[in-house]
C-alpha cells in the first residue's frame, strides 16, 4: 500500500499536448476516480502511472519513490485492462499465476496465492477454463483476480466495466468497491461515467482538455462544482443552467422570470451571470415561476418533467408523481439553499 | 387529387410459365448450380489425378497404349538407387528449407511488426521473391551460381576471401545446398507476411499486461506470442511443406537434376522419366510415391499444431 504523488506532469504525442501539467495527490489506500469525457487524457495519465507510456515532463511518485524511469514490472502495480487482456491460451489459474510463473515462484505458493484470491472472488469452480468459456462478468473477475494474486502497492482499473451490460456493471460496481474496503490498496480508476465515479470514489478527478477541473469527495463536487464543466459533467440527470443577469436581489432569467439567489449569506456582484439549478432540487410550488410541460417521464421512484421558461428548456425531477400533461402549465421553485451561480465570462462559480 | 385504396395497383395473378416453375423447383436448382462446379472438378482435377494413379499401375510410354502391370512399376523403383535418392533429397529438401524458412520468415514478421519508418515500402519489398515468376528467379540463382560468372564467386575473389571460383552447383552436396538456399528465398517472404498478419491479430494489450506481469522481451515472445501464433503457424507450415515437398521449377531450371542425378526431387524425377524418358507408368508411379508423404506431412501438422483447445468452440466442459 502507498500513496501516490502526480506532479505537474505533462504529456504530448509529437506536438499534440495531451496533458497540460496535473497534480493530484493521492493517500494511501484511498480510491480516486479520474473522470472525464472521451479525450480529455485520463487514460494516458493513468498508462503513464503504469509505465507503459513515457512522462514528457512532471514527476510521479510511488510511495514516495519517483518512479518515472522505472520500467512497469519494477512499479509494484496491477492494472484491470479496458478488454481485460487475459491470455487466451493459458486457463484462469494461469492467467492468475502467470505473474508468479515468470517471478519463479515453487509451485505451492502458486496454488495458494490463486485459491486465496479464487476464493476472494468466487472463482474457485472456474480454475481450469479458458477466458473463452467464462462470461464477460467471470472475465473481468478473473482480470481482478489476476491482480489481486500480485499483491501490488496500487491497483489501476482503465474503464473495466465499460464492457458489460448495465446490470452486470452496477454488479460488479459494487464487488470491487467491496473488494477495495476489504483489501485497502491504494486504487486509481478510470471512467467516463460520472455514475460510476460518484458511486465508488474516495476523491474524484474531473478531468477535461488535459486538464484537472477540479478534485475532490463525490458530494462536494455534487454541492459545490467549482466550474460550469464540473457543474454539468456531474449528477444525472444534468443541471439546467440559464444565463441571466442578477438584478434587484434575484436572478431574472429567460422569459423574464425571477429567481431566488443563493441563500449562502453574501450578495453577489450584479452583472451577467448564469444560473445553476439541478432538476432534482426544483420543487412543485403553486407560488412558483409558471412552466409549461413538454414531456412528462415517469420512472416509477421519481417522475422527469421538460419544462419551458421563456425560451429556455428546464428539467425537473419530483419525487411527487406528476399528473400534468403536455401543454398544462406547472409552477415551480427552486431550493434556495442548493441554487449554484456561475460567472459567464469565465465559466467559475461564484 | 387523393388517391383512394379502389385504384391502387394490384398486382394480378398470372398463371406462371414452364420455365419459372420450373427454376421453383427446388432439385432441379441444385442440379443446375453445382453442374459447372463438378464439371470443372471432374474434367480438370478427378479425371488428370486418376489418370496419373492408372498410368502407374500400366506400362505405357509414348506412342504405345500400356496394358495393367500391377504394382511392377513399384517393384522396379524399389530397386532404383536413383528413386531413393530422390525420396532422401525430396524428404533432406523439404525439412531444411521448411526449417530456414520458418526461421528466417518469422525473423522478418517479427521485425515488420515493429513501428518501422517506411514499413508499408518495406513489407512490398519483402514480398518481391514471391511474385517473380519462380523460372525467371531460377535463372536468376542459375547466373548467382555459374562457375564462371557466379557473382558471389566474383566478390568473394575481388575482396580477396578466396583465390578461386566458388563450385556451387557442379558436385552433389554443394549443389543440395544451393537449391536449398534458392528455395528458402523464394518462400521467406510468404511465411513472413503470413506470420505477419498473424501477429497483427494479437492484441497489444496482452503484450502490455505481460510486461506488467513482469516477463522480458523473451518471455512475452515464449508465453504470449509464440503461442497464439501457433494456429496459424501450423497452416502455413503445411502449405510450405506441400510446396516445397512438390517442387519442381527451380531444380529443373538450375540443375535439371544433376550433376549425377544427386538433386533429383520426386517431382523432376518423375517428369524426367516420363516426359522426356518417355516411361509414363514409371513417371507415374513416382508421382503417385509422393501421396503418402504428403499425406502424413499434412496430418502432422493438422493434428498436432492447430487444434487448440483454448480456440475451439463453445464447450463448457
Amino acid at each position: 500500500m502507498a500513496t501516490v504523488d502526480i506532479r505537474e506532469v505533462r504529456k504530448a504525442f509529437g506536438t499534440t499536448q495531451i496533458l497540460h501539467g496535473v497534480s493530484v495527490g493521492i493517500e494511501d489506500g484511498q480510491f480516486v476516480v479520474l473522470v472525464g469525457p472521451s479525450g480529455c487524457g485520463k487514460s494516458t495519465l493513468l498508462r503513464m502511472l503504469a509505465g507503459l507510456e513515457n512522462i514528457t515532463g512532471g514527476e510521479i511518485a510511488i510511495g514516495g519513490r519517483v518512479v518515472n524511469n522505472v520500467p512497469p514490472k519494477d512499479r509494484d502495480i496491477a492494472m484491470v485492462f479496458q478488454n481485460y487482456a487475459l491470455y487466451p491460451h493459458m486457463t484462469v489459474f494461469q492467467n492468475m499465476a502467470f505473474s508468479m510463473k515468470l517471478a519463479g515462484a515453487p509451485k505451492e505458493v502458486m496454488e495458494r496465492e490463486v485459491q486465496k484470491a479464487a476464493k476472494i472472488l468466487g472463482l474457485e469452480q472456474l480454475l481450469h477454463r479458458f477466458p473463452r468459456q467464462l462470461s464477460g462478468g467471470q472475465r473481468q473477475r478473473v482480470a481482478m483476480g489476476r491482480a489481486i494474486v500480485r499483491n501490488p502497492q496500487v491497483f489501476l482499473f482503465d474503464e473495466p466495466l465499460s464492457n458489460l451490460d448495465a446490470k452486470l456493471r452496477v454488479q460488479m460496481r459494487s464487488e470491487i468497491k467491496e473488494l477495495h474496503q476489504r483489501l485497502k490498496v491504494t486504487t486509481v480508476y478510470v471512467t467516463h461515467d460520472q455514475i460510476e465515479a460518484m458511486t465508488m470514489a474516495d476523491l474524484i478527478v474531473v478531468m477535461n482538455h488535459g486538464r484537472i477541473e477540479q478534485a475532490g469527495a463525490p458530494l462536494e463536487l455534487y454541492d459545490r462544482p467549482a466550474n460550469l464543466f464540473v457543474a454539468g459533467f456531474i449528477g444525472s440527470p444534468a443541471m439546467n443552467m440559464m444565463e441571466g443577469r442578477i438584478a434587484d436581489g434575484h436572478f431574472a432569467g429567460p422569459g423574464g422570470a425571477a429567481w431566488p439567489l443563493p441563500a449562502n449569506g453574501h450578495a453577489p456582484p450584479a452583472g451577467e451571470v448564469i444560473y445553476g439549478i439541478r432538476p432534482e432540487h426544483l420543487r412543485l410550488d403553486p407560488d412558483g415561476i409558471p412552466a409549461t410541460v413538454q414531456l412528462v417521464e415517469p420512472t416509477g421512484s421519481e417522475t422527469q418533467v421538460l419544462l419551458r421558461i421563456g425560451e429556455a428548456n428546464v428539467s425537473g425531477a419530483f419525487r411527487e408523481r406528476v399528473s400534468a400533461r403536455p401543454g398544462d402549465v406547472l409552477p415551480v421553485s427552486p431550493d434556495p439553499g442548493l441554487v449554484h451561480l456561475f460567472d459567464k465570462k469565465t465559466g467559475q462559480r461564484i | 387529387m387523393s388517391v383512394t385504396a379502389a385504384e391502387r395497383w394490384i398486382r394480378p395473378a398470372k398463371q406462371q410459365s414452364a420455365l419459372v416453375r420450373l427454376f421453383d423447383n427446388k432439385a432441379f436448382l441444385i442440379i443446375a448450380c453445382l453442374l459447372p462446379a463438378i464439371g470443372l472438378l471432374g474434367v480438370f482435377l478427378t479425371y488428370p489425378l486418376g489418370l496419373g494413379v492408372w498410368l502407374a499401375f500400366t506400362d505405357t510410354t509414348i506412342g504405345r497404349r500400356g496394358v495393367f502391370v500391377g504394382l511392377e512399376n513399384f517393384e522396379f523403383l524399389f530397386e532404383d538407387p536413383i528413386f531413393w535418392n530422390a525420396v532422401f533429397y525430396s524428404v533432406f529438401y523439404t525439412s531444411v528449407a521448411t526449417v530456414g524458412k520458418f526461421a528466417l520468415g518469422l525473423w522478418l514478421a517479427l521485425l515488420l511488426n515493429n513501428h518501422l519508418p517506411m514499413k508499408s515500402l518495406l513489407r512490398a519489398i519483402i514480398l518481391l521473391p514471391w511474385i517473380v515468376p519462380t523460372v525467371l528467379s531460377a535463372i536468376a540463382f542459375w547466373w548467382i551460381y555459374d562457375p564462371q560468372f557466379s557473382i558471389i564467386s566474383w566478390v568473394l575473389i575481388e575482396t580477396g576471401i578466396r583465390e578461386t571460383n566458388v563450385d556451387f552447383i557442379n558436385t552433389a552436396w554443394p549443389a543440395r545446398w544451393s537449391l536449398i538456399a534458392a528455395n528458402i528465398w523464394r518462400g521467406i517472404p510468404f511465411v513472413a507476411i503470413s506470420l505477419l498478419a498473424g501477429l497483427q491479430t494479437i492484441s497489444p494489450s496482452l503484450y502490455e499486461a505481460a510486461m506488467l506481469d513482469g516477463a522480458s522481451a523473451w518471455q512475452r515472445f515464449r508465453y504470449v506470442t509464440f503461442p497464439m501464433l501457433l494456429p496459424i503457424l501450423a497452416i502455413v507450415m503445411t502449405f510450405s511443406i506441400i510446396f516445397t515437398f512438390t517442387d519442381f521449377q527451380l531444380v529443373y531450371a538450375i540443375t535439371r537434376g544433376g550433376p549425377v542425378n544427386s538433386t533429383h526431387l520426386l517431382a523432376t524425377l518423375a517428369f524426367q522419366r516420363g516426359i522426356p524418358g518417355g516411361q509414363l507408368g514409371e513417371g507415374a508411379a513416382i508421382a503417385v510415391s509422393m501421396i503418402p508423404f504428403l499425406v502424413f506431412a499434412t496430418l502432422f501438422s493438422y493434428f498436432a499444431l492447430a487444434r487448440r483447445k483454448w480456440q475451439q468452440g463453445e464447450s463448457n466442459d
